[in-house]
């Protein structure tokens, strides 16, 4: 190299990435703690938005004056809106988001109560969503333009096209009321309800940790027909986003080398091309998993899933918005999280970032 | 024989290449542009379900068979039949003329976000892109925090603090949609930024916004259209979703989701008062799915 003088000395160069890498952290850092101000802010500013009025919310019709006035003081709406902005990061960082008016209990613990439900559906979906969109969009993009490719194309126009919630209840119309294939909605039948609690608070991990099959076999026949509808979305999202990375990887100089070398297809598209899209796909994964918690508040309300969506749903209902603003919260942190957690995994598998 | 003559020749005039004057070649682009929209059937299909839905909006009275909002309780419930095709509901009112008024609702929002978001998405976008530094932190900060939340859930949550109604759904709507097109704007501009037109436009002493709105903005308006029209199936989709939780078009305006959500409670009975309106639903948001496709194809060439 001609340039040696210009390139830092071994220690310096430690040094240097050393900076760097502290550098980059503390920028996430950064990014992270904006985000979640943000957040705050954001939940805040639209918990002060809502027109009725908050006292008259915890007194009902019958008060006076004075009953009215320490309310209001004790809800601190006196204080200038950046003390009570505070006053909100302190609950919150407190795990108080105050009182549901609807169960009359505290926000935090229905949301804990309800919380597992979701991840476990969830959880699944994105199963669903990722072990059959992927492999869909790499075979449609090695055997583009054939009959396997024009089919993963109507599955994704349709998955982005279909209104999640009609889905869900033609579903229930034909595989429920008409051919009685799937059960009516719920986690799970009434005479195995209760039968196992805990640890995880997700039922089908629950059951198979207590070995009680029988349960286990009635959470899984109640979350098939839901999972099965949100991981379509995932699904139709996913092969259309691996479609057009194995498509860019597919023409890329290397593969043609591959095949120069004889290489067998499977090899080239499995162990070339596909190693290289995998970076990629993790972070549409987990954006895919960010939408489908879109559709997770529909699909739970449709088919009577108790989780964090239908709690949401029910509390809109009831303009109940200490429960709303929590459940919303919630959501966001999960988005963040998740998103931080690809960030995290992208740096640690991808070399280029390194 | 005159009259093929006349048109052979107006082909020939808009697909010559010896262009005697700018509106010809402006014309010619167009034309082309057109010939290979139109060869895509599923675009032109599109195309078509869209057009249907705005003449079914516009001339809603003379296309509904009946009044939307008239209640006659001896014809509740009634399957679909040669007086009232998609039947009637739970109100005897007749299926087929709500689901055309309510392309109205559904024409409505989907422009009115449009019509919001489109200049809120150039100006942040084409703002943070150019002039970079500060002002591009703030801003895509902003949008991040935006971006963190699942649209639906955002959307509830303005609604639920605005208050249910149309009006309120748009704006909750409008929310939620305006940090992708600002994300790509911004994108567009960053492209742009450094082109010898823009510098020299800056070396001839043009303002900023002059910048932004003469140089930048056209630049990026090919992408943006076709984001937009993609955008319309996701606003539709999303206010359907609202309708359906009772957050969008109050009743007795007809509303596609809120008339599936409503058709819920005798779906044994009544499917059709679910069926229909989902399907319309699910039609509209395919048509500008490919819509968007294929104006893609022809405006955005570097996506293809």
């Amino acid at each position: 190299m001609s340039d040696t003088d210009l390139s830092p000395t071994g220690h310096e160069a430690r040094w240097q990435g050393l900076t760097e890498a502290l550098r980059k952290v503390l920028t996430s850092v950064g990014v992270i703690l904006t985000t979640l101000i943000g957040l705050l802010v954001l939940t805040f500013v639209i918990g002060r938005m809502v027109p009725a009025d908050p006292v008259l919310a915890i007194l009902g019709d019958t008060f006076d004056q004075t009953a009215y006035d320490r309310v209001y003081q004790e809800l601190g709406l006196d204080q200038p809106l950046y003390a009570q902005f505070f006053h909100y990061v302190q609950n919150i960082l407190h795990l108080d988001f105050g009182q549901s008016n609807v169960t009359k209990s505290l926000v935090v613990d229905d949301l804990a109560r309800v919380f597992p439900a979701t991840v476990e559906l969830a959880v699944l979906a994105i199963c669903i969503g990722t072990l059959f969109g992927v492999p869909l969009g790499v075979i449609s993009a090695v055997r583009r333009g054939t009959w396997v490719d024009h089919l993963a194309r109507v599955v994704g126009l349709l998955g982005h096209s279909t209104p999640i919630f009609w889905l869900g209840t033609m579903v229930i119309l034909i595989f429920y009321a008409m051919l009685g294939w799937i059960p009516g909605g719920g986690r799970i039948d009434l005479y195995n309800d209760g039968l196992v609690e805990g640890p995880t608070g997700m039922l089908i991990l629950d059951a198979a940790l207590a070995r009680e099959w029988e349960v286990f076999r009635s959470a899984l026949h109640h979350i098939l027909a839901p999972a099965l509808l949100l991981g379509y979305a995932a699904m139709a999202y996913l092969s259309r986003m691996s479609r057009s990375f194995m498509l860019e990887q597919l023409g890329q100089e290397y593969i043609l080398t591959a095949r120069a070398k004889g290489l067998a297809q499977p090899a080239i598209v499995w162990k070339h091309a596909f190693r290289n899209i995998r970076v990629q796909l993790l972070t549409v994964i987990t954006l895919a998993f960010c939408g489908l918690l879109d559709g997770a508040v529909l699909i739970e309300t449709v088919f009577g899933w108790p989780g964090l969506g239908q709690y949401l749903t029910a509390a809109l209902f009831y303009a109940d918005m200490n429960a709303v603003l929590g459940a919303v919260l919630l959501i966001g942190l999960i988005s963040i999280l998740i998103n931080l957690l690809s960030d995290v995994v992208y740096r640690f598998v991808d070399p280029r970032t390194r | 024989m005159t009259m093929i003559h006349k048109n052979e020749g107006l082909r020939a005039w808009l697909l010559s290449e010896d262009f005697t004057s700018p509106r010809q070649a402006r014309a010619h682009k167009a034309y082309v542009s057109w010939l290979r929209f139109s060869s895509n059937p599923l675009a032109f299909g599109g195309l078509l379900v869209v057009l249907l839905l705005v003449l079914a909006a516009v001339f809603a009275p003379w296309v509904a068979t009946h009044d939307p909002l008239a209640q006659d309780f001896a014809l509740a419930l009634k399957p679909p039949s040669a007086e009232h095709w998609f039947g009637t509901d739970e109100l005897g009112r007749d299926v087929y003329s709500r689901l055309v008024y309510g392309a109205r609702t559904t024409l409505y929002i989907a422009i009115l976000v449009t019509v919001i978001v489109g200049p809120i998405g150039f100006v942040i976008g084409a703002a943070a892109g150019y002039l970079g530094g500060w002002v591009d932190t703030v801003l895509m900060r902003v949008t991040d925090i935006f971006l963190a939340f699942p649209s639906l859930v955002l959307a509830l949550a303005f609604s639920a603090a605005l208050g249910a109604g149309i009006e309120n759904a748009v704006i909750a709507i409008a929310l939620t949609i305006w940090p992708p097109v600002a994300r790509l704007v911004r994108a567009e501009t960053l492209t742009f930024r450094k082109a010898d037109f823009v510098v020299a436009a800056e070396l001839q002493g043009a303002s900023t916004p002059r910048i932004l709105f003469r140089y930048i903005v056209p630049l990026c308006a090919p992408s943006v259209i076709v984001r937009l029209t993609l955008n319309m199936a996701s606003i539709i989709l999303t206010a359907a979703g609202l309708g359906f939780l009772g957050l969008g078009a109050q009743p007795p305006m007809p509303e596609w989701g809120a008339m599936a959500a409503q058709g819920r409670q005798y779906l044994l009975d009544a499917w059709w008062l679910t069926a229909v309106p989902g399907l319309a639903i699910l039609l509209v948001s395919l048509a500008f799915n490919l819509l968007g496709d294929g104006l893609r194809d022809i405006l955005d060439p570097k996506h293809v």
